[in-house]
């Protein structure tokens, strides 16, 4: 695919780097020369300088015959301008990146009358992140597949859950549970085990099931699936005010620590329900003040990393909290890991991975069958949902038969909305949807889970 | 909420109520009086429970301002409680609730009986109901934080921040405790002072502990039906003394004991404080000239009632409720404004009045010219905003109260003017109001309900509405 993306800021080169890996055609223009020479060198993209909203640049950019026309510029109007123009002057799809809590309320006015695609909101995709956290507190990272039937979780294995030193098979034969580990991560290697794959305490481990499979495995497990119903959130940024939105919706208490007096006023004025307290959380002696021991959870949203990693720290010593934390920069990742903070949030790459998915969507509406994708684990692997749409080679054959690749494992099976966990004997059949979870890269059709 | 330290003061205070009852063992003990036996029993019941509570110190002695307000009104009423039970066991005041009552009017220094007369009751019994408001006019937790064996987190300032009256607490010196210690020790000091003068009076050594425990806490209970009255003009002269000096700011006295007179004498709030009453006693002893045979006695008598309602005591000399409209009305005002912050008056308290009428005057200024810059000062400081917004919250919260228990305490069908002074003698903690509740009458006409009603204003009063308030709010008791 032709794809133009303007602005060339943290989004615009995260969403650059993984589209350039994925093998399209890039074009990067910004207004600043320097940073659309780094961009092109890195990325092996075309570069262009100037105003994106300019239809002499559009033109020099190729918009004609462009696929996708992104802008992620730091302003809401100039993305929502050039997508208007792209728009015009191309019959290319848009995606614009608009983050002003003001319009997020009016998205589906924008995008149906100005005809944009796709609107991406950083902060909010952030916070709708944080909140299906907050919502199954076990878990480190959670995905959905077939419309939210199907869930991806990522947890870390703890000595008190007994399942360290078996084998998969022994565990899922004493547990009799329908999910599906998908993944282990050890230290910094990644497997897609078998059933004679041994498990150890300290492993993060992914699984794949329903909704109702993996509650019912983590209750076997011992892990009480504790409801979370507070949440003290430390930072009072945009992430926090969506947040914070979402959580009063569903009945929480919400607590905001914040630094900024006007900007306590303002948070005070549109979240009626929630306690803003004024104060800085680098002060113990505060958060200890607010509750944070009796806390359910704590989300650190402020704007230093730093500051967000030290507090989830210190909460973790003083208190039960399920902990979640926004990193901003994505250096020293393999340290902040292992501090063994709940969560981590990476803001600028859920907003590359939402538009990547999309792009993959668009790419396979014209030519491949997948459904959807995620990066999992920090990019190292990759979760596929296919739609299952003429016979084949790999329908109608139970699956012991298959001659399947390696590093590949099909999770799930999604028949008229029944989740199947699939067994040797298990077929494909037209109308399914299969969920793979692969380390392998560039999967576009289900034929390509076989070898050769 | 840190319920391990809050117990663990809870049990230090009813060891010390213990302690404190011993006094009235001793004077039954030499009057021979059965109703020792009572008191006896309480200590007995109460060093028990209070010993069990702190038998070993908290770890956690995380303490913030929630934990102080929440300790401060639960060791008020439970001290109340443990105070009125040697009433109900040794049988002078069989009702619980007229028990109770008696004893928050005593520990709140407030000085309102359901009595109808007194002199029948047995010496130990009003001893205890008349030291009940020496120990009260300092409080208990001041008393407390002179003894306790703790030291961090921070619990100090916040129990003393939420008992002691007034607007903003100032400490005296660096340390709370030793704070508290120099408060104690002004107050014993004048408390002896008063007594050896109303000894020097020939008034019998009972008479003078109590009334001098009365005149201290600026409570009022006497220990004659017709309270002060019967006593020499001698004794009565110094009584209204002491009752005006135990009414001014103890910082004053602070700074006197060190040498700094003229910083003293600056004080902004006692000369308002003494002004006022000049103004009132010139203008009822005017009103009431015809009532008595010389200028010099209506002068005495007039003094005496400013004095004892400013400061929120409570004695009388004289029926006021006889006297004409405007000397009623103007005991009425001062019974508002009441005493000093920082002393063991009650009331709405000077500095908070005279913030209140700067307040009004600023509000003023700032309607003529708009973009008018101008901050309130008091005491030659510049009043913080937030100061300013508490006092408002303050009398809007004093405003409600006082409404709704006017309202609650209607249901009894009394005038007016009972009501109304009955809800205000409580709530600033003075004592006798007008008409039903006259000085010469009592409050055991109410029904059990009002009772408890005007139990709350006299605790509301005492702590300042705030920690009570506390109490009755849910958030207080979440843990987030």
């Amino acid at each position: 695919m032709k794809i133009i993306i303007v602005g060339c800021g943290k989004v615009g080169t995260s969403l650059a780097e993984r589209l350039s890996v994925e093998d399209h055609d890039l074009v990067m223009v910004d207004l600043s020369a320097k940073k659309v020479e780094e961009a092109s060198n890195r990325f092996d993209a075309l570069g262009i300088v100037g105003n994106g909203a300019s239809f002499n640049i559009q033109q020099e950019a190729g918009v004609e015959n462009a696929d996708l026309f992104i802008a992620v510029t730091g302003e809401d109007e100039l993305n929502l301008l050039c997508c208007l123009m792209a728009k015009k002057s191309g019959k290319c799809q848009t995606i614009a990146r608009v983050r002003n809590p003001l319009y997020s309320q009016e998205i589906r006015f924008i995008q149906e009358q100005l005809g944009i695609s796709m609107i991406i909101n950083p902060e909010l995709t952030a916070a709708r992140e944080i909140l299906k956290l907050l919502k199954f507190p076990s878990a480190i990272k959670i995905d959905t597949f077939a419309k939210g039937r199907v869930e991806l979780l990522r947890f870390r294995l703890k000595k008190e859950m007994g399942l360290g030193g078996r084998s998969i098979m022994e565990n899922m034969n004493r547990l009799k549970t329908d999910v599906l580990i998908c993944a282990v991560e050890r230290d910094t290697e990644i497997a897609i085990p078998n059933g004679s794959f041994v498990l150890q305490d300290g492993d993060i481990l992914s699984i794949v099931g329903s909704l109702q499979s993996t509650a019912q495995f983590f209750e076997k497990i011992g892990v009480r699936t504790k409801h979370v119903k507070n949440s003290l959130i430390i930072g009072g940024g945009t992430i926090a005010h969506y947040l914070a939105l979402d959580l009063l919706k569903i009945g929480f208490r919400v607590r905001i620590i914040e630094q900024k007096k006007e900007r306590c006023d303002y948070l005070n004025e549109i979240l009626p329900g929630a306690d803003i307290i004024n104060g800085d959380a680098s002060d113990q002696n505060l958060l200890i003040e607010e509750g944070l021991t009796y806390a359910d959870s704590m989300v650190a949203l402020t704007g230093i990393d730093e500051e967000n990693i030290f507090l989830s720290l210190f909460a973790k010593r003083h208190s039960n909290a399920k902990l979640i934390a926004k990193v901003n920069k994505i250096a020293f990742n393999d340290v902040i890991d292992s501090f063994d903070i709940d969560s981590l949030i990476y803001p600028k790459y859920l907003t590359a991975d939402y538009i990547l998915q999309y792009v993959r969507a668009r790419q396979n509406s014209i030519g491949s069958n997948v459904e959807t994708l995620y990066k999992i684990l920090d990019g190292r692997a990759e979760a596929l949902e296919f739609s299952i749409k003429e016979e084949s080679s790999v329908t109608g054959v139970p699956l012991m038969d298959l001659n399947i690749r390696d590093n590949l494992l099909i999770c799930c099976i999604n028949r008229n909305g029944t989740i199947l966990t699939p067994r040797g004997q298990n077929k494909i059949r037209v109308g399914d949807t299969v969920i793979v979870v692969t380390t392998h890269r560039g999967l576009r059709d289900i034929r390509d889970i076989l070898k050769n | 909420m840190n319920y391990s330290m809050i117990f663990y003061i809870i049990g230090w205070i009813l060891n010390v109520e213990a302690v404190l009852m011993i006094p009235s063992v001793v004077v039954a003990a030499l009057y021979k009086e059965k109703s020792g036996v009572a008191f006896a029993a309480v200590i007995v019941f109460s060093a028990a429970a209070g010993l069990l509570l702190v038998r070993k110190q908290p770890k956690n002695k995380v303490f913030y301002a929630r934990e102080g307000c929440v300790t401060v009104a639960l060791c008020w009423i439970i001290m109340s409680i443990v105070g009125a039970l040697p009433f109900v066991l040794s049988g002078t005041i069989p009702g619980i609730i007229d028990a109770l009552f008696e004893t928050v009017s005593g520990f709140t220094t407030t000085g309102a009986s359901i009595l109808p007369e007194v002199e029948s009751l047995p010496h130990c019994i009003l001893f205890w109901r008349s030291f009940t408001h020496w120990i009260g006019g300092m409080g208990v937790l001041v008393f407390l934080l002179c003894l306790l064996p703790l030291t961090g987190g921070g619990y100090h300032m916040n129990l003393m921040k939420a008992e002691s009256p007034g607007p903003s607490v100032s400490k005296l010196v660096p340390k709370v405790q030793s704070t508290a210690k120099i408060l104690y020790g002004l107050y014993i000091l004048l408390s002896l002072v008063e007594l050896v003068l109303l000894l020097a009076g020939r008034m019998p050594l009972f008479d003078a502990l109590c009334t001098m425990f009365g005149t201290a806490g600026t409570g009022g209970f006497g220990i004659k039906n017709d309270s002060i009255a019967g006593y020499s003009v001698y004794l009565q002269s110094v009584i209204t003394i002491f009752m005006i000096l135990f009414g001014v700011n103890f910082n004053v006295y602070f700074l006197l004991s060190m040498k700094r007179p003229k910083e003293a004498f600056q004080c902004e709030e006692a000369r308002w404080y003494l002004g006022i009453i000049a103004a009132s006693t010139l203008i009822i002893t005017v009103f009431i000239r015809g009532m008595f045979p010389s200028f010099a006695m209506a002068f005495h008598h007039a003094a005496f009632q400013v004095g004892s309602i400013i400061t929120t005591t409570g004695f009388a000399t004289v029926d006021f409720d006889l006297w004409p409209s405007i000397p009623k009305m103007i005991l009425v005002m001062l019974m508002f404004i009441g005493a000093c912050a920082g002393s063991t008056g009650g009331g709405i308290k000077v500095s908070r009045a005279l913030l209140m009428f700067r307040s009004v005057t600023r509000e003023l200024s700032l309607t003529l010219h708009p973009k008018m810059v101008r901050r309130i000062k008091f005491e030659g400081r510049v009043v913080e905003h937030e100061v300013l917004r508490t006092l408002h919250a303050f009398i809007a919260a004093y405003i409600l109260i006082f409404a709704a228990s006017t309202l609650l305490i209607g249901l009894d069908e009394f005038a007016l003017v009972t009501n109304f002074t009955a809800v205000a003698a409580t709530l600033n903690n003075i004592g006798p109001g007008l008409e039903l509740v006259g000085p010469t009458q009592n409050f055991g006409l109410f029904s059990d309900f009002s009772k408890l009603v005007l139990i709350f204003d006299m605790l509301a009063g005492r702590l300042e509405i705030f920690p009570l308030l506390l109490l009755f709010n849910r958030e207080t008791w979440r843990k987030f």
